[in-house]
């Protein structure tokens, strides 16, 4: 119990606060995704090329920024980080984690101790070679009560860092974990050189810094010296931020830049019938969540809450909230494109007698049920609401929709009202959504369904290094929420990118946009 | 002479007693600001530990005063101190773009106030024939249009269909003057068309008033040509009313730009202050907000002294 709940404040603190986070991955629309693509998309074609320029429209970037990894948010923040640096681990195209600056890692048979073995010969900018010590000073950085680094969450469960010999670091863990290496793709984790300005810029990636107007243009010049073989391709790479959606679309019309983050569901339509354009789609882990208090009556009643799930339609949500850039949910929060996905659960569809029945079942009488909204969780959630209201009218339930003002939504409505909209970006590994706001002591549970044996589980899970054993667990908690959580989950949100004639092996990962924010490093130009 | 310099000075005088009532209140604003500084710096993640560590780097246990003059004094001499974002020294954070705001503001004034004061004038002139209506219609139609449309259809039409300009105003630093223009022609345009409509309607109305005076009346009655009228008798004695309007015109281009900003990616002075805010980081939003004062107060007391100089009456003072 007191191990979790300091993996769970490990979880709060840092970067991975949520309102901050939620807010920010939606935004990004980051999260787990798979590269799901649009008809006639273009794949990765030939071999790389070396060679000219792009300019890369993203979001996120603010006068204030700077090149200090530990303190990344946006998009913009974490595309510089992986232009001059690079993790022990990649996220990996496919979902798994690829060696980087690690070129092999073993855990203990408790999943405690981690060893990971560094690739040698590997150079910073200015010529100094990287071993053990730089990697445990990086690491150092985002540990302690003061670190203000955004993996200061995760890094808390570290209990210790040691080096063995110049190329081996070991990590030990205050409890098993058998995501570690996932944890290290974070992109706070970027690799620095012992006793350096963490603001210096300077790494073992792909790109030199030469330029840095905060928020405005980053420039970087291709490393010749770099360690992977095929990647940073480019001669130099520019990043404009462009917040409005509209100004990134003219732009990616007119030529000024040739990647665009964040396509408006709005026109990606249109902007797919322009020549030479390529939009780019996949699944997220970020998702959409009406909330039920299992503390509270009448939502202390599984039925009562089973009714309210059968009672909404999720294909017309998604169709005309997200306008089908999305996934239909099936009230458990973890993405189809997470390997842990219980694939043989049912989805629960649209069924207005099942509904019904069940309402009955609880007692319920037709009586108003209060269901608070407002647009802070996303835009567009007081609509989602009022849609989900005329569905559940037709199985004789009368949703009273409750328009809550969007300031102090998280202090006044999230977690204090018995059933609200809610929003939550995809999170790296099941384990973390899960622990976040499904175990009994989380903070953030804001169901507030406590069920031992899912906390139990769930711990079990984090520490099974057996992988078929791990995925039926994950299969077994995912059920446990679908059939008795207090969430009602109708959708998943999908992130969209577009890119210009020319521009080849644009893959999305199933972590964050634009490649995993890698862009600058896996694109060549061709055509 | 003595008279108008003794006026000037007493204007000049209360400017700056303006300024320092407004830095007074910037600094009681942010004193205001719910909550302790140092943790609304700090946020969520707020330790009891982190907490007192930035309060003592800030001195926020001095009183109010004490750090109310350790400002005005650094602002005096020009330094606005640190943000705390960044930790950059504010002047090189904000002067950059102080630059492009002026630099995007005057280049939209060059082209809109004669405009505006040619067709003001010539509307007054040709008052209700079809030249006034047209222009009439023209810019009211422009100035009832949000900024941020005007400039999506400058783009629509000169960006991407025509190919003329840049859709966003991307500069870079080894850029020439001509290419510098080039970059800022749509955001400037867009400019142009928002405050014309403004200058223009106030010139022709304050001629149009002026040209119903009896003593214009009496000049043509003596046969004196319509262009001297206006020009020699009309134009100097509604100076005053049309240097107000020039002024707080030139003041919006300074101070009001966010959206075309934001529009056409130009990183100007309103990007900085809403970054800052979002961000809290409270010396930048103090900074930005002199600036700004700064800007309102100049300019107005420019436009005073025009009118004053214009108007004999307002120099003689009973």
């Amino acid at each position: 119990m007191s191990a979790f709940s300091g993996y769970d404040r490990a979880l709060r603190r840092g970067g991975l606060d949520r309102r901050g986070f939620g807010k920010l991955t939606a935004m990004l629309g980051a999260g787990a995704a798979i590269g799901a693509m649009l008809p006639g998309m273009a794949r990765a074609q030939g071999e790389p090329k070396k060679g000219g320029t792009v300019a890369i429209g993203a979001t996120g970037g603010a006068t204030t920024d700077t090149l200090n990894p530990l303190l990344a948010t946006a998009s913009i923040h974490q595309l510089t980080s992986f232009m001059w640096g690079n993790c022990l681990v990649e996220y990996g195209t496919d979902g798994s984690a690829v060696p980087e600056l690690a070129e092999s890692w073993e855990p203990s048979p408790d999943a405690k101790t981690w060893r990971f073995n560094l690739r040698k010969g590997v150079t910073f900018h200015d010529g100094k070679e990287l071993d053990a010590e730089d990697v445990i000073w990086t690491l150092n950085q985002s540990r302690g009560e003061d670190s203000q680094s955004g993996a200061a969450g995760i890094m808390t469960q570290v209990k210790d860092l040691r080096a063995d010999g110049k190329h081996v670091v070991v990590v030990e863990l205050e409890e098993g974990n058998a995501d570690l290496p996932y944890l290290m793709t974070d992109y706070h984790l970027v690799i620095m050189q012992k006793d350096s300005d963490p603001a210096s810029g300077i790494g073992t990636g792909g790109y030199k810094i030469t330029e840095f107007d905060p928020g405005v243009r980053i420039f970087g010049e291709r490393n010749e010296n770099y360690f992977k073989t095929g990647r940073a391709n480019l001669d130099s790479v520019e990043i404009v931020g462009i917040a409005d959606p509209a100004a990134r679309t003219a732009a990616l019309q007119t030529g000024q830049i040739q990647i665009m983050e964040r396509v408006d569901p709005k026109t990606v339509d249109l902007l797919s019938k322009m020549p030479g354009v390529t939009i780019h789609r996949a699944a997220g882990g970020g998702h959409y969540s009406m909330v039920m208090r299992c503390d509270t009556a009448p939502f202390d009643n599984n039925d009562f809450r089973l009714g309210l799930k059968y009672a909404a339609n999720r294909e017309d949500i998604l169709a005309k909230i997200l306008r089908g850039l999305g996934r239909v949910g099936n009230d458990q929060p973890i993405p189809v494109t997470d390997p842990f996905f219980a694939t043989d659960l049912p989805q629960r569809t649209y069924d207005p007698d099942k509904a019904k029945f069940h309402m009955k079942k609880a007692g319920y009488g037709g009586e108003k049920i209060p269901f608070s909204t407002s647009d802070a969780p996303f835009a567009g959630a007081v609509d989602a609401a009022v849609l989900y209201q005329q569905h559940a009218a037709a199985a004789g339930i009368n949703i009273d929709v409750i328009r809550e003002p969007a300031d102090g939504y998280w202090n006044d409505v999230w977690m204090k009202k018995p059933f609200c909209f809610t929003f939550w970006g995809g999170r790296p590994t099941a384990d973390m959504m899960m622990s976040i706001a499904y175990h009994s002591k989380a903070a953030w549970n804001e169901s507030y369904w406590f069920r031992p044996e899912f906390d139990k589980l769930l711990v079990q899970a984090r520490a099974e290094l057996d992988r078929p054993k791990r995925a039926q667990m994950y299969a077994e908690l995912q059920r446990m929420i679908n059939e008795d959580g207090g969430e009602l989950i109708p959708m998943f949100n999908d992130f969209v990118d577009a890119t210009t004639a020319g521009v080849q092996n644009f893959e999305l990962t199933p972590q964050l946009g634009l490649c995993g924010m890698r862009a600058p490093e896996r694109v060549w130009l061709d055509g | 002479m003595a008279d108008l310099w003794r006026l000037i000075g007493k204007r000049l005088l209360l400017g700056l007693l303006t300024l320092f009532a407004v830095s007074v209140l910037v600094f009681i604003g942010t004193e205001l600001l719910p909550g302790d500084l140092a943790e609304v710096i700090l946020g969520q993640s707020a330790t009891p530990e982190a907490v007192a560590a930035i309060r003592a780097k800030l001195n926020l246990g001095d009183p109010a005063i004490v750090r109310y003059w350790r400002w005005f004094s650094g602002v005096l001499v020009g330094d606005f101190g640190n943000s705390l974002a960044s930790g950059r020294p504010i002047v090189t954070v904000l002067l950059p773009r102080l630059q492009a705001t002026l630099f995007l503001a005057a280049t939209a004034a060059v082209i809109a106030v004669p405009l505006a004061i040619g067709l003001g004038l010539l509307s007054a002139l040709w008052r209700d024939r079809t030249f006034d209506k047209t222009t009439s219609a023209a810019t009211l139609a422009a100035i009832s249009m949000p900024e941020f449309f005007i400039g999506y259809l400058l783009v629509y039409v000169f960006a991407v269909q025509l190919g003329w300009f840049p859709a966003i105003s991307r500069i870079s630093p080894s850029a020439g003057f001509g290419q510098k223009l080039w970059a800022i022609a749509l955001p400037a345009l867009t400019l142009t068309l928002v405050t014309t409509g403004h200058m223009m309607r106030m010139t022709r109305a304050a001629v149009v008033q002026v040209l119903s005076a009896p003593y214009i009346e009496m000049a043509e009655l003596k046969g004196t040509p319509r262009r001297a009228i206006i020009f020699r008798h009309a134009l100097p004695n509604a100076i005053g009313p049309i240097a107000n309007v020039v002024v707080l015109n030139l003041a919006f281009l300074v101070v009001g730009v966010i959206l075309v900003e934001v529009v056409f990616v130009y990183p100007g002075m309103g990007q900085l202050m809403v970054d800052a805010v979002s961000k809290r980081d409270i010396p930048l939003i103090q900074a930005c907000a002199i600036v700004f004062a700064i800007t309102y107060v100049g300019l107005n007391m420019l436009a005073d002294i025009v009118s004053i100089l214009a108007n004999p009456r307002l120099r003689h003072p009973r």
